[in-house]
């Protein structure tokens, strides 16, 4: 593999092999069976689990169904995060296939936001993009283009079709040819360990000097308690689409290439597991 | 873009280059002398030296300049002693000129100065007019001066024969000193500034410069007859100027400005091809009264100017018709000085810091700019010429860090302000820059003292400046800044990791300039104290070699990451990035998640169903009924996703007729090509079929946009190119066919296309696109492939794919690069004589537009003509074109009795109309795997062709070429690794040639611009430019254009299209003996490692349209008859070129076939490698 296309199509098609059991407490006709699928790491979850939702519904009373969530390990998994990005920072550490509880009741208004329809979703995600194209290039790029075009950004998104999506997205990752790279770096930093939920802050690719950027100096800048000092011992994994870029990576090839389909870099700093 | 430099000269007098593609000055290599002017153009460098004496430094390249010098013999025969050098008293002396009226022995011409050295001794010159005379070389004639032929006839009394010799000009990469013009009756009167250009007030050939010089006293002189292949040029003469001049520059064209001591300028007028020094001066008044011009400078449109209070002003409104402008504007900024440059960039000086300024943004609709940028790029070799013998001073250049970071924050960054801040003063980038690549941790000692030592003998060794400059020179150099003590400057504890945590250098408590960036902020004393390795102060810059353009990009305003100097010369070699650890560690990741979330859970659902997705848009179509035109089309591309993950789609097109829709379907896996906006006014392009083929009759789509085209021709290619699962790079044997509109094709040929039976139609074959634009491709079955540009740059293949319009998945990531190409349309004045008025524009009723193309039939005006298409942009302006053939007046006409006819370069009684051509350049820019190999323009080449098994891989392959001047040239060291080879080698000819082809046993034959073929003999790979030429007359009454040589088959091609097979050639006779005619009508032959032949024909009839430019193919071609039988059509409509010098694998042969062609082969004779 020498080509970096190859990496655009691998983080596309990262797949999550998952187990969904319906709560113990959801009252059901019949008992449920737990439901299988491979997720899409780049879309969000009440945009790929249709079929959950149908099979879990076969086993319930009309009446008892309500707005859909999930739930891991106690902890409500948020819609409008990417499904790569809630398994990094949530689940990497533990075994596959990744167990999701399903409910239907009792929803956690303070928690999660609700989800009526797939319009929600889609607002959500090409608010993301337009954040991030406001960063990359003022905006210039998404206004410029056609409507159709954003919407074959989300049907390509919707009907996980790479070809449909990229031959939109590489104009959101063109830059002009006497920068460098793009104008800010579209990121943001998640950490399980914080109230906050994540980092974002203006971060250009390329220093004054004209030195490019790394994830290290990233991490350095805004938050500097994920980087392990010189001597000490590494404390946390810095993971995007499940791998642990090194912390020399230029962050503009790191924006290119292993943004999710939003435009941005979702990274993910979790405490080293202890083997 | 080739890469040019930038000449500058520094406060100490060394002069330093800076090439476009590069990121650091170089010492000029001949480091004897100071200069205090240089004034450059692409080829070669003016400049005046502090011993007041003037210079010219001619740039080394593979092609010599070499000039010939003739003499001629002439004999009288008679009866007692035949043919001898006893002349009658009347004829012309034994030896002369080739007028015969001066005498001219061979050993009394001598060289012109001891800059030239002589290539050999004098030899007789055996060819005359492109046919080989007997031995001897005498041509025969009945009397001088008369008309001389070759053969001896019983009335030839006389007989001559040239001698001819060559001479060399040596001082290349030196400053060669210019004799002076000192008359000893007067007083010295050295020259004190001094301007290069004109080169564009001639066509390409001549290569003349105009070179004008100011001396002290304000006499304005020109140097004489200075050309490409007369660099020193003759002599100077003075040109009246009517008042004092200071200073003085001259543009590429007809602009020629001064300034005068009182402060005005002086404008010259009447320059043109004719009469380059001009005829008349007119004076411009300075913007303000109280501050007069100081300096001056010009460019083909612009005028730039600085005043005594250092303000830079822009001259509006200039142009040839009114060289003087209209007003002047002021500019932002505070220069010494500025320089206008190629394309009209422009350069200045740093009032304040004497730094190097670019201005920014200069486009031909915006003449002056946006704002001016400092140029930040390191020295690479300052040491070599200041003394310091360690090696300290090249880790900055080695790692690129040694700019301050408060170098390129330009002063108009509006971003300025929204930076994240930077952090305090820590570790002073001064010192890392000191510090040595190869031990980052232990050298730092050495660091301070050493860098003390090194300014210390370089402020000894400051030269004496020139007038005026001396006392500012000084300034800043003697006076130590009170933040400079070394104890501040926190020597150790260097962490080159971190250069960017550098501080700006505001910290040191210097009062707030008001320069013009913030390097105007930098101590002083800081300064000196580093300033060996810190930027340089600069005194002259001259930007007439430099061509910067607007889609350039360069390097010099930033610090490229992990890029060593070697970089800079476009090597073809891996970049670091591609290699970096980084990389490999995340492509490795990758395929671990991979392998651990999916390997154990395959039998999982998926959760999103794989579907049809259609892409719908409106085109327009031309419909394929009578009468043909554009029609509304809704257009359709289904994709199917079959379950082994093969792709399908179908292109669906639905128009309407007679109110009826009806629609046609294309599969796209039996699309054999797209061929994009083969249509001036449209974004249109055609889809082949192998039908269509036959038919020569495309689909023809057009969109409204050029983006929109571009999204449908890059979705269209993908999809075509995943259903045949044609991805990647193309193989090392595919086929290279380019069109007239310069587009590139790559095809990988099955082995069936020279199968000797079940022949693959080539209609069949299927092309895809690559990025790039180029006249000529040339490939060899070991991966290398050449290319020409139309403005005959030459341009090596990267092994990437994509570019142009094939972004984003259709395209590598890396080796794809911007590639630009220049061509000139043509369009004609066309004027008719009467008695009254004599030539007018006013024609008879059944004349030719009086604005037309060469035909006469298209109108075409010169506000009305348009590029060729929506790609090119104009470069220039309109101009009279004497080049065309059958020469011109000097007016540029061209005379005949009457439209159409064959015109001639002078009038004569009969002639009732005249035309003259006018040529206007445009220019394209576009991305593909494409890089160049400067600097040497090339008009045809040749690679060897090479069995895919033979023994030669690791052997460096043989590359030939001739340059667009007709020098032979071979290039040295090509190889897989290094498909651009290392250098040319100079072959010498006794004139300009044409085309060169090298077949698989090193046969190199060649065509001379004269028609006639050459053989060069001895060529091996021990021996790569073989020993001598065998002039081999062409066909009768034909001048051959091409010639090409596969395994043993040669093929050549005259002007009339006619394609010639070489008969008679054997190893031992590898000349052959006559020409057999094969076919006409063809445009380019191309014969490959199988002796296969494939030809661009023209006039091929296909079903429905008759096409030019069609790819045919050959068949029945066999040892036993290399001459083949007949042609095979297929793709065509507008092919230019093909080359299938790397398709060198066939079907094996059948059982029925085996043993049969032995016999004959070696009946047939073969030459054996």
């Amino acid at each position: 593999m020498t080509d970096d296309k190859d990496v655009l199509r691998d983080v596309w098609f990262g797949r999550i092999p998952t187990c969904f059991t319906l709560y113990q407490d959801e009252i059901t006709e019949r008992e449920a069976e737990p439901y299988y699928l491979l997720l899409p790491r780049v879309s969000y979850l009440t945009l790929v689990t249709d079929k959950v939702k149908k099979h879990f519904q076969k086993v319930m009373r009309q009446e008892d169904i309500s707005e859909i969530w999930f739930e891991y390990e106690g902890t409500p998994l948020k819609w409008h995060y990417p499904i790569g990005l809630l398994f990094d920072l949530l689940a990497s550490s533990s075994a596959l296939p990744w167990n999701i509880t399903v409910h239907f009741k009792s929803f956690p208004e303070k928690d999660l936001l609700h989800c009526p329809s797939k319009d929600a979703i889609e607002a959500h995600f090409m608010s993301c993009i337009k954040e991030a194209d406001a960063l990359k290039h003022k905006s210039q790029v998404i206004n410029e283009m056609q409507k159709k075009d954003h919407k074959q950004l989300w049907m390509g998104l919707q009907n996980d079709r790479f070809d449909q999506f990229w031959a939109i997205n590489r104009k959101l990752m063109e830059y002009p040819a006497e920068e460098n790279g793009f104008r800010y770096i579209p990121f943001r930093i998640y950490q399980t360990t914080t109230e906050r939920p994540f980092i974002q802050k203006l971060f250009r690719p390329v220093a004054a000097e004209g030195q490019l950027h790394t994830l290290g100096d990233l991490l350095k800048e805004v938050c500097p308690s994920a980087i392990a000092p010189e001597d000490g011992e590494k404390k946390n994994q810095v993971m995007i689409h499940g791998i642990e870029p090194m912390l020399e990576t230029p962050l503009q090839w790191l924006s290119e290439h292993l943004s999710y389909p939003d435009n941005f870099l979702h990274i993910s700093i979790i405490p080293q597991p202890t083997d | 873009m080739p890469s040019s430099a930038l000449w500058a000269v520094d406060l100490f007098g060394r002069v330093h280059t800076l090439s476009t593609a590069g990121q650091y000055w170089e010492l000029c290599r001949d480091t004897q002398l100071e200069f205090r002017r240089v004034s450059a153009a692409t080829q070669c460098c003016w400049g005046i030296a502090c011993d007041n004496q003037v210079y010219v430094y001619v740039c080394s390249s593979d092609v010599p300049i070499r000039r010939r010098e003739e003499a001629y013999e002439n004999q009288r025969w008679n009866p007692v002693s035949g043919f001898c050098d006893t002349l009658l008293l009347s004829d012309r002396c034994p030896w002369s000129d080739v007028s015969g009226l001066q005498h001219r022995p061979l050993d009394g011409v001598a060289l012109p100065s001891p800059h030239w050295e002589w290539e050999s001794d004098w030899y007789v010159d055996e060819n005359f007019g492109g046919e080989p005379t007997e031995k001897g070389g005498w041509t025969y004639a009945i009397d001088f001066p008369a008309t001389y032929t070759r053969d001896k006839k019983w009335n030839s009394c006389v007989r001559r024969r040239k001698w001819i010799r060559y001479r060399r000009y040596k001082s290349r990469d030196s400053w060669a000193k210019i004799p002076s013009k000192e008359d000893p009756k007067q007083l010295p009167d050295p020259f004190n500034d001094l301007s290069v250009g004109g080169w564009e007030v001639t066509e390409e050939p001549v290569g003349h410069l105009s070179v004008w010089a100011v001396s002290l006293q304000g006499k304005v002189w020109y140097r004489e007859d200075v050309s490409h292949p007369n660099p020193e040029g003759s002599s100077w003469s003075l040109v009246d100027a009517p008042e004092e001049v200071a200073q003085i520059s001259c543009g590429p064209y007809d602009l020629l400005w001064a300034t005068l001591w009182e402060g005005q300028a002086l404008v010259r007028e009447g320059i043109n091809r004719n009469n380059p020094k001009g005829s008349s001066w007119s004076i411009v008044e300075p913007p303000t009264s109280e501050n007069g011009i100081m300096h001056v400078s010009v460019g083909v449109g612009v005028v730039w100017a600085v005043t005594k209070d250092r303000k830079v002003w822009f001259r509006r409104g200039v142009n040839s018709h009114n060289p003087c402008g209209t007003s002047w504007v002021e500019m932002v900024g505070e220069m010494l000085m500025v320089n206008v440059g190629l394309n009209d960039q422009v350069w200045g000086i740093g009032c304040e810091d004497r730094a190097m300024y670019f201005r920014q943004g200069v486009t031909p609709s915006e003449l002056s700019g946006k704002t001016w940028k400092a140029i930040v790029a390191g020295r690479e070799c300052d040491q070599s010429h200041c003394g310091s013998s360690s090696s300290l001073l090249s880790a900055g250049c080695f790692f690129g860090d040694e700019v301050r970071s408060s170098g390129d924050s330009a002063p108009s960054d509006t971003d300025a302000s929204l930076e994240v801040e930077k952090p305090g003063p820590a570790l002073p980038l001064l010192a890392e820059s000191l510090d040595n690549p190869r031990n980052p941790k232990g050298s730092s000692a050495a660091g301070p003292g050493t860098g003390r030592t090194a300014e210390g003998a370089m402020g000894n060794a400051c030269p004496a400046q020139g007038r005026g400059e001396a006392a500012q020179a000084s300034g800043p150099d003697k006076c130590p800044g009170p933040a400079s003590t070394p104890a501040e400057l926190p020597w150790t504890n260097i962490d080159l990791k971190e250069p960017r945590k550098a501080p700006s250098h505001s910290a040191a408590g210097i009062p707030e300039t008001t320069g013009l960036s913030s390097l105007g902020l930098l101590p002083l004393g800081l300064e000196e104290h580093c300033g060996v390795d810190d930027q340089p102060l600069w005194a002259w810059v001259s930007g007439g070699g430099c061509a910067v353009e607007a889609c350039s990009v360069l390097k010099w305003f930033t610090v490229q990451p992990g890029l060593s100097p070697s970089v800079q010369t476009l090597s073809l070699s891996i970049t670091p990035a591609q290699t970096a650890a980084w990389r490999k560690q995340i492509f490795q990741q990758l395929t671990e998640r991979t392998k651990r979330e999916l390997e154990n859970f395959r039998h999982y659902e998926q959760a999103v169903e794989q579907s049809v997705w259609v892409k719908t848009g409106a085109l327009q179509w031309w419909c394929d009924w009578k009468p043909h035109k554009w029609v509304d089309v809704r257009v359709a591309l289904e994709q199917f996703t079959g379950h082994d993950g093969a792709r399908d789609s179908i292109l669906f097109i639905y128009y309407v007729v007679h109110e009826e829709k009806k629609y046609i379907h294309v599969f796209l896996n039996e699309v054999t090509v797209l061929v994009p906006g083969l249509n001036e006014a449209k974004h249109s392009f055609a889809l082949y079929t192998p039908e269509r083929t036959r038919q020569r009759w495309p689909v023809h789509l057009a969109a409204t946009t050029e983006q929109d085209l571009n999204d449908w021709l890059a979705l269209l290619s993908l999809s075509c190119c995943e259903s045949r699962k044609v991805h990647g790079r193309p193989s090392p044997q595919a086929i290279w066919s380019i069109t007239c509109k310069g587009d590139i094709f790559v095809s990988e040929p099955s082995p069936d296309l020279e199968a000797h039976e079940h022949l693959l139609p080539c209609d069949q074959m299927f092309w895809r696109q690559m990025g790039g634009h180029l006249r000529l491709v040339e490939a060899n079955s070991r991966g290398v492939v050449w290319g020409i540009g139309y403005d005959n740059t030459a341009w090596v293949y990267t092994g990437g794919y994509g570019g142009g319009c094939f972004q984003g998945l259709a395209s590598s990531t890396s080796n794809i690069y911007t590639q630009s190409d220049v061509k000139c349309v043509y369009i004609y004045e066309n004027q008719r004589w009467n008695p009254v008025t004599g030539y007018t524009s006013r024609g008879l009723p059944t004349d030719r537009y009086m604005w037309s193309d060469a035909t006469g039939l298209q109108e075409c005006t010169k506000a009305g003509t348009k590029p060729p298409s929506l790609q090119w942009t104009w470069v220039s302006d309109w101009s009279v074109d004497f080049s065309v053939p059958g020469g011109t007046d000097q007016e540029g006409w061209q005379y005949a009795s009457d439209f159409p006819a064959s015109y001639h370069g002078y009038k004569t009684m009969k002639d009732f109309v005249r035309r003259r051509c006018w040529a206007r350049k445009c220019k394209l820019v576009t991305t593909g795997p494409w890089l160049e190999v400067a600097p040497i323009t090339l008009g045809d080449v040749s690679i060897i062709p090479e069995m895919p098994d033979s023994s030669r891989s690791g052997h460096s392959i043989a590359l030939w070429a001739v340059s667009d001047k007709g020098d032979v040239l071979c290039r040295l060291g090509v190889s897989e690794l290094n498909p651009a080879g290392s250098s040319w080698l100079h072959i010498g000819t006794d004139q300009p040639f044409a085309s060169v082809s090298i077949g698989a046993c090193y046969q190199v034959w060649a065509v001379a611009r004269d028609g006639s073929a050459f053989y060069r003999g001895s060529v091996s790979p021990s021996q790569p430019a073989g020993d001598c030429w065998y002039h081999i007359p062409p066909p009768p009454k034909q001048r051959l254009k091409q010639v090409s040589v596969g395994q043993t088959s040669v093929y050549a091609l005259d002007e009339n299209g006619n394609l010639w097979y070489r008969q008679g050639i054997t190893p031992s006779y590898p000349q052959g003996s006559s020409w057999e005619h094969v076919s006409n009508n063809v445009r380019r032959v191309s014969v490959g490692p199988l002796d296969q032949v494939w030809v661009i024909a023209d006039k091929v009839q296909g079903s429905h349209s008759l096409s030019r430019g069609t790819v045919c193919h050959r068949t029945g071609v066999q040892p036993r008859e290399p001459q083949g039988q007949g042609w095979d059509y297929g793709i065509g409509g507008g092919w230019d070129h093909i080359s299938v010098r790397a398709s060198a694998t066939r079907a094996p042969w059948s059982a029925s076939q085996e043993e049969e062609p032995s016999a004959p082969q070696e009946a047939h004779g073969p030459v054996c490698c």
